[in-house]
């Protein structure tokens, strides 16, 4: 054995790839799908059911859909055999669906919001564009042009729309922008207040917190649409619209008032002790020192708060307002569209699927560029 | 002598009270009282003004008429004539047992997932990823109106069903099951099973005096669990099988016998456990996640196997981590259960937020009864959670 030939020098012998089974695919493979036998038993039946569920909704959502050909369920029907989805129910009330019933003829009114509400996000969203100087006081300005432009006035010549006509995705970003844009300040200044040293703020913030924060949402939303007329003086009756958006934001408020006093929990002592012995007055203190690190370590925590408002958009169909949900209920009642449940909650599945997760992943960027610890 | 400085008394004056921070602070809770104050005052004018205008009745006294509506599912015997307290009680008992099924399969649902997602093996842990964000992105309304389509629409009809299990029958019209109908002596059958709790609490903590004294370890686990399930197994075999199950059984247009869970009971609780379960997986996976990985270091350096490591040293300390927001799921489970009323579900929404409403029109009664209910289920459960954090909460130096 010793006296085997030598065809390098000691040490000389160059690297080798490591063998077949140390490397590439087949290690992968071996690694993380046949770990160990259980886990491979559980591979296998995971792969089984991907392939008996991936394939067919893929063929029925893409492959057996019908989407612009049919005018009825019975023609999707006759072009599919009943095996793909039927699209072109969504297809043929896609305005409505976006719109809700709002007047043809004032539509580019929704528009122009919706490209307004594109920039302010942009302007929100982006960092180039946001250390523009003077540009943040377009966040404030284009959402109250919002405010005034789909209503619509008189005094500006626009013919005003009812709230009652306001439907579809149009009536979920109203409500869940409205309640994002003025519940952030609201639960920020509720946090403040639980936690100020002034016993009377704190025990009211602490209540009405806790009041919101036991009860279901729906059942605030029963009160706005039931209630409210008999806590308001007689003969006063204002828009439903508005009496939603106020009880989802302060729903919202007060979840957002627990995350971001969890965020200012977090914040060392010394932080505060700091701006006092720098001299700076309460709201300077919070402005300067506290808050802009308290909201950077909650921002988990309000986008996640965020992505349940917009979530919890859907339930003021229950109080009858026409939200996708609604406007889906109507459509699938009609007589040509019966019964297309399915591609209904799929189509609007999908809408809510992609606003949320697009937030949720975000946030996850932003919590990654913030990161200015160790 | 000594000469003390007396601060020179300063003139009383409004500028400088308001420049003290003290005097300020007193003076805006004295502000902030009144405006409560008045603002309260105006909304109980309001009401009191509007009641008598509109000439309404007011009082709690309706929940003693009869309700004379149904209710497709009720854990008490109720019918139609019975009065809108009852069916309120039959509401929440509702909202009850859709809570705590829930909470349970959400639980064992989460707690799969989130372990499994973090599993070093590929496909299982990329599938439950994608079931966390899969769910959790969409709203719990649309999933629960989704899952009653699909039992509606897709599960077979009364006439087309097929047993998977003897007994146990998916139909559109719900869930057959096989029920077991106690006869007479059974209550004896939960006296011992009570019993057999208690002893095997008191043996887990003899098992654990005798663990702290000499070290020896008594089978704890498994004496406790054979008391639990065998004294009671025993006591029903020797009183003689006190039990019929009364199978469902197709007669003419639909199942006669057994039980069935209702399609509206299905569809919500499938809803809400998958929806709460990715939350919880979410948390589960965050908790382990936060124990240090010193932790399962040195227990492996002590020689400990993994799968005991596991759940001795990294699961009761992730435990702490996962309590409290596992806790406020459950009350969030609890809470979203109202929006049954979109399906139909008769919960305390539906039943006194909903018909009894309509029909009595005591809508203030009706409706602060329902926030006080389920303000009373936040507050137990966060008074538990409390007592629990204070117990487990680390204790250092």
């Amino acid at each position: 054995m010793s006296e085997q030939i030598r065809e390098y020098e000691l040490g000389m012998h160059p690297e080798l790839p490591p063998p077949n089974r140390q490397s590439g695919l087949v290690k992968w493979v071996m690694d993380n799908l046949f770990p160990s036998v259980g886990s491979g038993i559980i591979t296998v039946i995971c792969l089984i059911f991907l392939y008996y569920v991936i394939p067919p909704l893929f063929n029925w959502a893409f492959w057996d859909s019908v989407v612009f050909n049919a005018t009825s369920r019975e023609e999707c029907y006759a072009i599919n055999d009943g095996k793909g989805a039927c699209w072109a129910f969504i297809y043929r009330r896609w305005d409505q669906f976006v719109y809700g019933f709002y007047p043809e003829a004032e539509r580019w009114r929704v528009n122009i919001s919706f490209i307004l509400l594109a920039m302010t996000l942009v302007i929100v969203l982006a960092e180039k564009v946001r250390k523009v100087k003077g540009i943040m006081w377009l966040v404030l300005i284009l959402p109250i042009i919002c405010a005034i432009l789909i209503p619509g006035s008189e005094l500006l010549g626009l013919t005003p729309v009812p709230t009652n006509k306001f439907g579809g995705f149009m009536l979920t970003l109203i409500i869940g922008m409205t309640g994002i844009f003025v519940s952030l300040p609201i639960g920020i200044g509720l946090a403040l207040a639980r936690i100020s040293s002034l016993p009377i703020f704190s025990v009211f913030a602490t209540l009405f917190i806790e009041f919101i924060r036991g009860v279901p949402l729906i059942t605030l939303l029963f009160i706005a649409s039931t209630l409210l007329s008999y806590f308001l003086p007689p003969g006063t009756n204002f828009d439903l619209l508005v009496r939603v958006l106020i009880m989802v934001t302060i729903f919202s408020a007060a979840y957002l008032a627990e995350v971001i006093r969890g965020g200012l929990a977090a914040i060392p002592r010394g932080q505060y002790e700091a701006a006092d012995a720098l001299g700076l007055s309460y709201w300077k203190s919070m402005r300067l020192v506290i808050l802009p690190q308290a909201l950077k370590i909650s921002i988990p925590g309000i986008v996640s708060s965020f992505i349940g408002l917009f979530k919890d958009t859907t339930l003021v169909v229950i109080i009858g307002l026409l939200d996708p949900l609604g406007i889906g209920a109507a459509a699938i009642a009609d007589i040509k569209w019966t019964a297309l449940g399915y591609e209904l909650y799929v189509f609007i599945a999908v809408f809510f699927f992609i606003c949320c997760f697009g937030m949720s992943r975000y946030s996850l960027y932003l919590e990654r560029k913030l990161h200015t610890g160790h | 002598m000594s000469v003390t400085d007396v601060p020179e008394k300063k003139p009383f004056s409004v500028g400088a009270m308001w420049r003290d921070k003290k005097a300020r602070g007193i003076i805006m809770q004295i502000a902030a009282v009144i405006a409560v104050l008045i603002f309260i005052g105006w909304i109980v004018a309001n009401t009191v003004s509007n009641i008598k205008n509109l000439g309404i009745e007011v009082g709690f006294d309706f929940l003693w008429t009869t309700a004379s509506y149904d209710i497709n599912q009720s854990l008490i015997d109720y019918n139609a004539t019975d009065t809108h307290f009852r069916a309120a009680v039959v509401g929440l008992l509702n909202t009850l047992l859709v809570a705590v099924c829930g909470v349970i399969a959400a639980t064992i649902l989460g707690f799969s997932a989130g372990v499994a997602r973090l599993s070093n093996n590929f496909v299982i842990s990329k599938l439950m990823q994608a079931y966390v964000e899969a769910v959790r992105n969409i709203p719990v309304l649309l999933q629960i109106l989704l899952w009653y389509t699909v039992i509606l629409h897709s599960l077979p009809k009364v006439k087309q069903s097929v047993a998977i299990i003897e007994g146990v029958i998916p139909t559109n019209r719900g869930l057959y099951l096989p029920q077991p109908l106690p006869q007479e002596g059974f209550g004896w059958v939960w006296i011992v099973l009570i019993v057999a709790l208690i002893g095997a609490f008191f043996f887990k903590r003899y098992a654990k005096k005798v663990l702290d004294q000499s070290g020896k370890q008594l089978p704890a686990f498994w004496v406790g669990l054979a008391m639990i399930i065998g004294l009671p197994l025993l006591t029903y075999y020797v009183i003689g099988q006190p039990l019929e199950v009364s199978m469902p059984v197709l007669k003419g247009f639909n199942f006669k016998g057994g039980f069935a869970l209702k399609p509206e009971f299905l569809a919500l609780w499938l809803a809400l456990s998958i929806y709460t379960g990715a939350f919880i997986a979410e948390i589960v996976r965050a908790g382990i996640m936060a124990v240090s990985h010193g932790q399962s270091e040195a227990a492996h350096a002590l020689g400990i196997k993994p799968n005991l490591t596991m759940r001795l040293v990294v699961i009761p300390q992730a435990m702490r981590v996962i309590i409290p927001p596992l806790i406020s799921q459950y009350l969030n489970l609890t809470k979203n259960s109202s929006l049954a009323i979109a399906i139909g579900y008769m919960d305390i929404v539906a039943t006194l937020g909903g018909i009894s409403l309509n029909q009595s029109g005591r809508a203030i009664e009706s409706m602060s009864i329902i926030l006080l209910v389920y303000l009373t289920i936040s507050l137990v459960v966060s008074g538990i959670m409390n007592v629990y954090n204070e117990r487990v909460k680390l204790v250092e130096r």
